[in-house]
């Protein structure tokens, strides 16, 4: 059984207690402790299910690293699934639920796919639930997705808070093991602005726990001066429970905060995501030890050797009285020490190699421990915990020679250096023969924008094991970061630390070596995604060469395990199936983030309101507090209609059209698009942009324009009013304004550059009110000042002057068919003036209406609308608008694209308007059917619906939309298809629905 | 996340405050030319293995489109200039030679 020991733990305080639930039961642990470590303390071996055959699982490591022990943390709209337990700080009242199983952890319906696993090879599901094709939409995946998947997701709104913040250094360290720390001081004391990053609350990694001395202290004295002077230097930042998630290109990195996890009820943003610019990154990240392939290595109580040393020595925690020891290095003799100085019992040390011998060994000897060479554990035996494990040799095929009783197996496949900052950015590793393991390859690091490599690797990261090596290559770094960023101060000296004499390791990938099938089924290489050597075995004999192939096909490697402690062993097992050496074989790409960050990190503070800010018109307030439903239109709220107590959407809609055409209303048009152009090439400039003539255009005078791409498609619309001989204003659609603008910008920018024209968005310096109807006029003229008469200012014309107190610009323009007059004054005396309107408009039945009634009315018109009659495609030829197409002008854009011959093409389908036969509406977006059917079996079409309402004026449907040879067709009856099916009648008539003649707008 | 300096500002600005803007320093081809040359011109664009040349909008800043030369393999970025030119200027060029020496420009 695990336990926690009476003495011991340098991490956690013995003085007090917490309390905390698993799985509903409470139980105790110490401040200081992991989730892992406290499980470990009460005896809880057994933590969670595989993902796959929902084997019992337990603590495997200490760190990031960890692939069992995966709990749902927290409680309703605070519950993450799939937190490391390894990785938790444990507080008090913490709660966690262990994942993967049903009913219950102890008794697992799921465990049926243990029993049939060899049914369940790799690749099982694509060759299984191939046919019939139906089947998997409707049957299999429905199914495998209710017993597949790690933790379910909070189905509620986060309600803690995240930030972003951003940082530029010359230096950015992640990992604040003693590389870290020394790459870190060189740096700060050359000068350089540093940031150091540790992902855990404690420095000093791996030296701390195996009781290193450097520069003849004991490493955690070294640690604690280091932190010391590094807090005394103004331009360094050291942050813990800080990971670096990634780096990107050209010295871009980010680094994830965890600021309250740990105390929950701190007030804080619980993440905080560090947006880095840093000329330089050095990575310390250390290096994983890697797991042994022998049969049952997944059973709760097998552990490595590492995070055994780490649970003792940290946390005062030890997974069992009796420890057999499993290794192909010297490293996991350091274990054996530490448990015999906490009074522990190594029930043998099983070492793969033929024979060797080291300092350390002799160490481990000379205490009485029984050391095994050659030897290899043929398998694990137990359910639910470790009780003892069958010896066989390593050379042979698993000859069971004893069985040896034990609580708990720590073993050691080697080191492997955590590259996967270094490849994240396209750094390449090469293979490191000595330790088994891949290591950067200094000569191919990741680039920055001037060519230089830009990550430095430091100590274990790099493929320097041994302290001594390890500090002096991490001063160096430090040192050389610094130097590049252009901080070239005196470094100080190299930390000293001795680098001790250590036996070859042997690489061992299967255990023992020629183990028989039976074994490979059961040697775990992915515990998270349930991987075995015979999964990538098969997949190699099933022809998935490509190491990136048989990821996919195995899923090893893949989820949140990121080839951490699966990657080598199942790269080995590869090569030696395709008889190929490893490097040959690679590695499998690297990608961000390090271990997985928060969804709310990733958002920041960008959500609920501040997700996307919202653009306000100066009238926006009366709008909301007068009945608006809103539409969103490009980042303005536009009010869609006024909504009157009890009045359903469509009568608010209705009521308005009607009071416009009978009396007046008013619309807050302020988001229409305005731009100034000024110039003496302005004219020239805007022949080029429209499609129509506006170089002609009188001053005083407006004229509507048609705006196209280089490929001939209609892009925008509105209309341009010439203010003096060298100045325009060109109104915009209100979505358009800050594209149109900066299409303009581009074309003058980059094609046109030595024409003398300047733009500029004026959109927001005003506010523009369209007064519409027959009483348009008397409303206006009540208020006084500038004559409005049609005289004076005729329609498509514009005038200067006053209207009561404000300073107004008139244009005679009209998108709904009425005496119109659209105003713009400044936008600071935009609410004063639509005050203004509804006071002396209030005797002429004055009512404000919104965007639907807008559409209505124009479409009543045939007026068409940009992104309706529109889509990308359509270019102003199909929509009948060859009256706005300038046939004097040698060119303006979209003009040689307009004569390709599938632009010229006469079957394009052209604009028509549309009637039902009985009155109702059709749908948007329906298409009119053809007889026949096209070489995918689908109905032919020869047209459909752009744009489409019920008109109140008329009393009926109307619609526009796009029909082949469709103006030759007037009067012909088509078929609309439904929603649901069905098929709904229309008959081709002019697009024009009201006043054909344009009576009323003229007056 | 790409970093590249706006020659108009001067500031070295991340590439989120940019816009892409495609190839750089093409014809362009209007009414009256031939249908392969307004092809190439509005549809046919390199996408070379190394030496690129491309335009740029500082468009969350100064609002000025620019030229970059980029490598597309390393990200290396030789410079940046003007957009009011038809030809990258002579000194990037050399430059570029010089960095690679493979390069021929097209």
């Amino acid at each position: 059984m695990s336990q926690r020991l009476p003495t011991g733990g340098r991490l956690i305080d013995r003085s007090r207690q917490i309390t905390f639930q698993f799985n509903e039961e409470y139980l105790k642990g110490h401040p200081g402790d992991t989730l892992a470590s406290a499980l470990l303390a009460n005896d809880k071996m057994l933590v969670g299910r595989s993902f796959k055959y929902h084997r019992p699982r337990g603590v495997v490591a200490s760190g990031a690293e960890e692939p069992n022990a995966l709990v749902a943390l927290g409680k309703s709209n605070r519950m993450e699934p799939n937190q490391r337990a390894t990785t938790t700080e444990l507080y008090d009242r913490l709660y966690a639920r262990s994942q993967n199983h049903w009913p219950s952890l102890h008794f697992d319906i799921g465990w049926i796919n243990n029993l049939l696993s060899r049914f369940l090879p790799a690749g099982f599901y694509y060759k299984t639930f191939m046919h019939p094709r139906p089947f998997w939409k409707h049957v299999f995946e429905p199914f495998i997705r209710q017993s597949a998947g790690l933790g379910p997701a909070p189905d509620k709104p986060d309600p803690d808070t995240y930030e972003h913040t951003y940082a530029h250094v010359d230096v950015l360290v992640v990992g604040g093991g003693v590389a870290g720390l020394t790459a870190a001081l060189a740096a700060g004391r050359a000068g350089a602005s540093v940031m150091l990053v540790e992902q855990s609350a404690q420095f000093g990694g791996r030296a701390v726990v195996d009781g290193d001395e450097i520069d003849g202290q004991a490493a955690g004295i070294w640690v604690k001066n280091a932190l010391q002077e590094l807090d005394n230097m103004p331009s360094v930042r050291v942050l813990d429970r800080t990971m670096g998630a990634g780096v990107y290109d050209h010295g871009y990195a980010l680094a994830y905060e965890r600021l309250t996890d740990h105390a929950p009820d701190l007030e804080a943003p619980r993440h905080r995501l560090w947006r880095v610019r840093a000329k330089r990154v050095v990575m310390a990240s250390g290096a994983y030890e890697r797991p042994l392939s022998f049969g049952g290595n997944d059973i709760p109580g097998v552990m490595l050797a590492s995070a055994v040393r780490d649970y003792v020595v940290n946390y005062g925690v030890s997974p069992g009285p009796s420890t057999l020891i499993v290794t192909n290095n010297d490293s996991a003799y350091r274990t054996a020490l530490t448990l015999l100085d906490a009074s522990l019992d190594v029930a043998a040390v099983i070492d793969a190699r033929e024979t060797a011998s080291s300092p350390l060994i002799e160490q481990v000897k000379s205490r009485g421990v029984r050391v095994d060479f050659g030897k290899a554990i043929a398998k694990a035996k137990g359910v639910n915990r470790v009780h003892s494990a069958a010896i066989c040799a390593q050379t042979g095929d698993g000859t069971v020679l004893e069985d040896i009783p034990c609580d708990a197996i720590a073993m050691s496949g080697g080191w492997s250096p955590v590259v996967h900052l270094w490849s994240h950015c396209g750094g390449k590793l090469n293979w490191d023969e000595a330790g088994a393991f891949f290591r950067p390859d200094p000569d191919r690091p990741p680039l920055d924008q001037n060519g230089e490599g830009f990550v430095v690797p430091a100590g274990a990261a790099g493929g320097d094991l041994g302290l001594g090596v390890a500090l002096a290559g991490a001063h160096g770094a430090g040192k050389a970061a610094a130097s590049d960023a252009g901080a070239a101060g005196d470094a100080g000296a190299t930390p000293e630390a001795e680098t001790p004499a250590e036996a070859p390791l042997k690489p061992v990938w299967v255990m023992p070596e020629n183990a028989k099938i039976k074994l490979r089924q059961k040697m775990w290489l992915d515990y998270q995604n349930d991987v075995k050597v015979s999964d990538v075995q098969l997949a190699a004999q099933e022809g998935f060469q490509s190491v990136e192939h048989t990821k996919r096909y195995t899923t090893l490697g893949m989820a949140t395990d990121q080839g951490k402690l699966s990657n080598i062993n199942g790269l080995a097992i590869l090569s030696s199936a395709l008889s190929e050496p490893i490097p040959q074989v690679g590695t499998t790409t690297f990608r961000p983030p390090f271990t997985p960050i928060s969804m709310g990190s990733i958002a920041g503070e960008a959500r609920g309101d501040i997700f996307q800010p919202l653009r306000r018109t100066p009238i926006h307030d009366w709008h909301a507090e007068n009945g608006a439903h809103w539409e969103p239109v490009g980042h303005w709220r536009r009010p869609y209609c006024f909504q009157r107590p009890g009045e359903s959407v469509e009568h608010a809609v209705a009521r308005e059209v009607t009071n416009t055409r009978l009396k007046v209303g008013l619309l807050d048009a302020s988001t229409l698009g305005k731009i100034l152009v000024k110039g003496s090439d302005a004219g020239k400039f805007l022949d080029m942009m429209y499609t129509n003539m506006m170089s002609s255009l009188k001053v005083g005078r407006c004229r509507y324009g048609l705006m196209c791409s280089e490929n001939g498609f209609l892009i925008d619309d509105g209309v341009v009013a010439r203010l003096s001989e060298d100045t325009f204003l060109c109104h915009t659609t209100t979505g358009g304004a800050d594209r149109i603008h900066g299409h303009m910008e581009e074309w003058l920018q980059t094609e046109w550059w030595d024409w003398k024209v300047f733009t500029v968005n004026l959109t927001e310096q005003f506010a523009q009110i369209a007064v519409v109807g027959p009483k348009a006029r008397a409303v206006l003229e009540k208020l006084g000042g500038m004559d409005l008469s049609a005289e004076a200012l005729p329609f498509m014309t514009w005038a200067d002057g006053k209207i009561g107190v404000f300073d107004a610009r008139v244009f005679r323009i009209s998108f709904s068919g009425e005496l119109s007059y659209e105003v713009a004054v400044p936008a600071g005396q935009g609410r004063a003036f639509w005050d203004a309107l509804l006071e002396v408009g209030a005797g002429f039945g004055i009512m404000p209406y919104g965007t639907e009634a807008l559409h209505i009315m124009r479409a009543e018109k045939g007026f068409i609308m940009i992104g309706d009659e529109t889509d990308g495609t359509v270019i102003p030829q199909d929509l009948g608008l060859h009256w706005a197409i300038s046939k004097k002008k040698d060119d303006y854009l979209g003009k040689r694209a307009q004569v390709r011959s599938h632009m010229a093409n006469p079957d394009r389908w052209q604009l028509v308007g549309l009637e039902t036969t009985d009155g109702t509406v059709l749908e948007d977006g329906a298409y009119a059917v053809e007889t026949g059917v096209n070489g995918n079996g689908q109905t032919k079409v020869q047209g459909r619906v752009t744009s489409t309402y019920h008109s109140p004026t008329l009393g009926r449907g109307i619609a526009m939309g796009l029909v082949r040879h469709g103006p030759d067709r007037m009067g012909e009856v088509l078929s609309f298809t439904r929603i649901g099916g069905g098929r709904q009648e229309a008959k081709i008539v002019s697009p024009v629905f009201y006043d054909s003649e344009g009576e009323k707008q003229n007056v | 996340m790409l970093l590249l300096r706006c020659p108009y500002c001067g500031v070295e600005a991340d590439e989120t405050e940019l816009a892409p803007g495609g190839q750089a320093h093409l014809t362009r081809f209007g009414p009256g030319s031939e249908d392969t040359d307004f092809e190439g011109y509005l549809f046919m664009r390199k996408n070379p293995r190394g030496v690129h040349f491309e335009r740029w909008r500082h468009a969350a800043g100064c609002g000025k489109w620019f030229h970059a030369a980029r490598c597309t393999v390393t990200l290396e970025v030789f410079g940046t200039y003007s957009a009011q030119t038809t030809e990258p200027p002579d000194a990037l060029v050399a430059k570029i030679k010089e960095k690679r020496p493979d390069w021929t420009p097209t």
